[in-house]
């Protein structure tokens, strides 16, 4: 009893020494800055030299929810979300069993996954918007040649179908992310468990379900939040591609924030929005925690 | 037969996969050397009849006429590959004792401490934009690359303590208590025989880390002005004037841009190999 | 245990008062250092503006000038954060027309109404001097004159059977309408219609036509009256009629300028940059000398000849800046009259000297573009029109285009778009 107190006790000393260094550097530069947004959240703060703030209170985050573009932003993120990261999720699931499972040309596959995601997330937008162009498009050409369609089609002038084509293009970004991350995890897992199963002769499928995925489940947990972090604060993609039309069917929480704190000079509105939107995506964040992290389970 | 069966459904499934990704790599490359009245020629010119390097010319031996986003592209280019790999060399470092610490160690506060680093990059960044942009000239480093390099950190680092701790989670405790019996302290352990075993997870974070700085446009936007510190995305937004977007010069841009990761992860491509795991099973 | 932690707690203090005390930027002794704003593209080329600094540094040996090229996107976002901290990053910025009201509001450019003499002032353009103006004060010098023009391609005229571009909209119809009978093109005009500050320059362009404006003359909304839903209503009408082609709705001016190198389109709306590309840069387009310009077309009754829009921009000095007389000189000396007739080769001087005489032919003679488009400007520069030089322009901007969208996308009719955008540009000027 006695020597496990002190193991305890060291544990915890070495804990803070391995964590200091990056909390220093996490917080040292982060929580100024979140403090004043926070802060700033509070107040009417009017763009200008010398300009007095007005404190508001909560008003900046009872007007933004008393407002019909909140909610409806609100509602087109998650949409981009849950689509987005849901196809990723499956895709980048199968490609990474797909890898693992070692076919013919799997290392050509799993070094060209890199490209999509080495492609800066500007020109993969000018990109898509090239592809996507109605005259001189790719997709429409495409399509054309192939017989598919007798007539081009203008994409990107209908609200709904503009931002389903965001999302192919975010999709195509990010899916090798998921896929290398989840390959990487496979890698890890001990290879005899796979002798094991075929051993007790389980189908692939069961192997797969009761034995591989809970494996996979912190990887999975941890590629799911930074991608729903990162799907959640879209902006550079959409602002390439879209510019937020046609008639605001693809303005999305984080392009509203960029338009509030820099094209209207609202900084009170905007890290009120930056808050709400932090709420949201730690609120997502405990929920995966709560449906994949059993720590318990390993003990 | 079956073997058979399967290595066909298999090798299909990979060449589906590579068509995914290669048909719109194929339109970049396409688009980077065809002059744009080629560029809008219907139907399409699949393959251009009259190939151009131009834009590759420009960026790589630019000469007096070239554009200056060309003639500094290398410039930035060089910035951006030492902000990126600095940012992934602490983050890797710092993250994954601070990933092992949290995964195995128990401790108070180790929970909240978890969330708590995931929780401080749920703020949009364009919120937090300005007070760093104050942060920098106040001290000093507006326009370099030390700033860029602080700032990616601070984004960089807590998922790659997540995706660490991910990867470290898979280890089997036995392992380690074997390694401890044998007399190693906790760092030895950690070096000797986490960090091999992890090697797959510790490249992809790498990976991860070393892309999210690569591509990161907004910060590199406001917190540098010239070339000292300028990094490849806001060179080649400047490829974009008032009206004019001149589209051969990015997806050049893009092109040449996504070559050093590829690059990359080729060298460490030997280090995800999954023997490594199986062996130190084993042994 | 207890010692780790207040040490723990000691480590964060430090850094947090780190953070907010700092050190005071020092103040640059010794010569002057100007930093300047700008971005490529914007008339003179790079080697042209360093040219520039070096004659001016013969006079001004004391002052250094520093330049600094940014993305036209990045404008805007760069100055506002720059303006941040104090002194600014920059003393000397360039800035669009639309922004200038919201700048002048927020304290962020010089008035320099005085310091601009009258011979100077009578000597440009009264219309360039709209575009640093707010409420009567001038904050900044006019730069790169532009404007909106009309284009047509002469070859899909000629095989539709017309001789003369259309002056009126109703005849451009009337010629679209045979273009389409004789299949000679499929969707004859392309627009910048979407949701991009490109919709509003192309809706003053047809609202102003038809006799109507953005605002009345005590600044409030006039869009949603009669003629601007008569004039979105045409908008729409001609998507529906197939005339117009409907990825407009999605496009800026460069699809447009794409579109129209691509021979798809026989008239276009865009600004001065194009004539150049489509006309004679084979690299470019498919179309080289085939294109024409004209006067933009008005519509039949509105007791408009045509109408156009101001797009220029400004040169302004920070007014936080630490060396403003500094800084002035040098925006004096970059867009006075001897450098500007002298550099004028990529940009069209604001000085109305430069198109006189002997100024005039050189001007022209640059390239075979400006030999059309010098003349073009002289015709349809007293037909442009500013957008309101309101404060809170980019939003009311934004709410207008959203306006023009739902209509254009059918989410919304012509008047119901337009009276949400009216309101909202009431409740904004509140």
């Amino acid at each position: 009893m006695q020597r496990k107190r002190t193991l305890a006790q060291q544990d915890m000393l070495v804990g803070f020494a391995l964590i200091l260094p990056s909390f220093l550097i996490i917080l040292g530069i982060s929580l100024q800055p979140i403090l004043t947004t926070l802060y700033l959240s509070l107040f009417e703060v009017p763009r200008g030299i010398n300009l007095q703030n007005t404190f508001i209170g909560l008003g900046n985050y009872i007007s933004l929810l008393s407002e019909p573009i909140f909610w409806s932003s609100i509602g087109r993120t998650f949409y981009f979300t849950v689509i987005s990261v849901g196809i990723e999720l499956v895709l980048g699931l199968a490609i990474a069993q797909l890898i693992h499972a070692h076919p013919p040309g799997w290392q050509f596959l799993r070094t060209s996954l890199i490209i999509p995601w080495a492609v800066p997330t500007i020109v993969n937008g000018t990109m898509w918007r090239w592809i996507y162009n109605a005259d001189y498009g790719a997709l429409n050409g495409l399509l054309f040649q192939l017989g598919l369609i007798d007539k081009y089609i203008p994409w990107l002038t209908k609200p709904d179908v503009a931002m389903n084509l965001v999302i192919l293009a975010d999709i195509w970004h990010s899916v090798p992310f998921i896929a290398l991350i989840l390959q990487a995890a496979l890698a890890t897992l001990p290879a005899d468990l796979e002798e094991a199963a075929a051993v007790d002769g389980a189908t692939y499928f069961q192997y797969f379900w009761f034995i591989r995925l809970p494996l996979l489940r912190p990887a999975i947990l941890v590629a799911l939040i930074i991608r729903t972090v990162e799907a959640f604060r879209a902006f550079d993609i959409i602002y390439v591609i879209t510019n937020g039309g046609p008639a605001n069917g693809t303005v999305t929480i984080s392009y509203l924030t960029y338009l509030e704190m820099f094209t209207f000079g609202h900084a009170g509105r905007g890290s009120a929005l930056s808050f709400l939107i932090s709420l949201v995506t730690l609120t997502l964040a405990f929920i995966y925690i709560r449906m994949l992290y059993r720590p318990e389970e390993k003990q | 037969m079956k073997k058979i069966l399967r290595i066909i459904l298999l090798s299909s499934l990979v060449l589906l996969a590579l068509l995914f990704i290669y048909l719109p790599v194929a339109w970049l490359v396409i688009s980077s050397i065809s002059s744009r009245s080629e560029l809008l020629s219907t139907p399409i010119h699949w393959i251009p009849q009259q190939p151009t390097f131009q834009n590759y010319i420009n960026i790589l031996s630019p000469s007096q006429g070239t554009s200056e986003v060309a003639k500094t592209f290398r410039i930035t280019l060089w910035n951006s590959l030492l902000v990126a790999s600095s940012v992934t060399l602490i983050a890797l470092t710092f993250g994954s004792i601070a990933a092992y610490a949290l995964i195995r160690l128990r401790f108070r506060f180790r929970q909240t401490l978890l969330i708590g680093i995931l929780g401080t990059r749920m703020i949009p960044e364009i919120s937090l934009v300005i007070p760093l942009y104050l942060f920098a000239t106040r001290f000093g480093l507006f326009n370099s690359p030390a700033i860029l390099i602080i700032t990616y950190l601070s984004f960089a680092l807590p998922f790659a303590i997540w995706l660490m701790a991910a990867f470290f989670e898979s280890i089997p405790v036995e392992l380690e208590d074997a390694a401890r019996i044998d007399g190693c302290n906790r760092l030895q352990t950690l070096w000797r025989i986490i960090m091999p075993i992890s090697a797959p997870g510790l490249v992809s974070t790498g990976l991860f880390v070393f892309l999210t700085a690569w591509d990161e446009f907004f910060f590199a936007l406001i917190l540098t002005s010239t070339v000292s510190a300028k990094t490849v995305p806001v060179a080649i937004a400047e490829f974009t004037g008032r009206y004019v977007v001149d589209v051969g010069g990015m997806m050049t841009g893009g092109v040449l841009a996504a070559i050093p990761p590829v690059l990359l992860s080729l060298i460490f491509q030997r280090y995800i190999v999954s023997g490594l795991t199986a062996g130190a099973v084993k042994g | 245990m207890k010692s780790i932690r207040s040490m723990l707690f000691a480590l964060i203090a430090i850094v947090l008062i780190a953070s907010i005390v700092g050190c005071q930027p020092k103040q640059a002794a010794g010569p002057a250092t100007i930093r300047v704003l700008t971005m490529e593209q914007a008339g003179p080329t790079v080697d042209e503006m360093n040219a520039i600094v070096a004659e001016f540094n013969e006079a001004n040996p004391d002052i250094k000038v520093e330049i600094e090229y940014v993305a036209y996107d990045a404008l805007h976002d760069k100055i506002t954060t720059a303006m941040a901290s104090n002194p600014p990053a920059y003393d000397v910025f360039l800035a669009d027309d639309i922004w200038y009201a919201e700048f002048a509001k927020s304290g962020y450019v010089l008035d320099v109404t005085d310091r601009i003499s009258k011979d100077t002032h009578d000597k440009i353009f009264a219309a360039a001097w709209d575009i640093t103006t707010v409420s009567g004060k001038a904050y900044g010098m006019p730069w790169l004159l532009d404007e909106m023009y009309f284009f047509y391609n002469e070859d899909l005229l000629k095989q539709a059977g017309f001789d003369t571009p259309p002056a009126t909209w109703e005849e451009l119809i009337a010629q679209a309408k045979v273009m389409k009978e004789k299949g000679i093109v499929e969707y004859p005009m392309v627009w910048s219609w979407g949701q991009y500050e490109a919709a509003i320059c192309d809706w003053v362009v047809l609202l102003y036509g038809n006799g109507g404006s953005l605002v009345d003359d005590k600044g409030a909304p006039a869009f949603n009256n009669e003629t601007g839903v008569k004039t979105l209503n045409w908008m729409v009408q001609t998507i529906d009629d197939g005339y117009t082609n409907p990825a407009s709705v999605s496009y800026v001016e460069e699809d447009v300028r794409n579109v129209f190198s691509q021979g798809k389109a026989a008239f276009a709306v865009n600004w001065n940059y194009m004539y150049d590309l489509v006309n004679f840069n084979t690299e470019e387009s498919q179309v080289t000398g085939k294109i024409k310009m004209s006067l933009i077309p008005a519509f039949e009754g509105s007791g408009v000849k045509s109408a156009s829009i101001n797009g220029s921009m400004g040169f302004s000095v920070a007014a936080t800046s630490a060396n403003p007389d500094a800084a002035w000189k040098y925006v004096e000396f970059l867009t006075s009259e001897s450098i500007q007739n002298k550099y004028s080769a990529h940009l069209l001087p604001m000085w109305s000297t430069s198109f006189e005489g002997e100024n005039l032919t050189k001007l022209q003679g640059y390239t075979p573009a400006n030999a059309v488009t010098v003349p073009m400007f002289n015709e349809q520069f007293p037909f442009a029109h500013v957008r309101p030089k309101v404060p809170y322009y980019p939003e009311a901007s934004k709410s207008l285009q959203l306006a023009l969208q739902e209509a254009l996308t059918k989410q919304k009719t012509p008047e119901q778009a337009l009276n949400d955008a009216a309101a909202k540009w009431v409740e904004l000027a509140k």
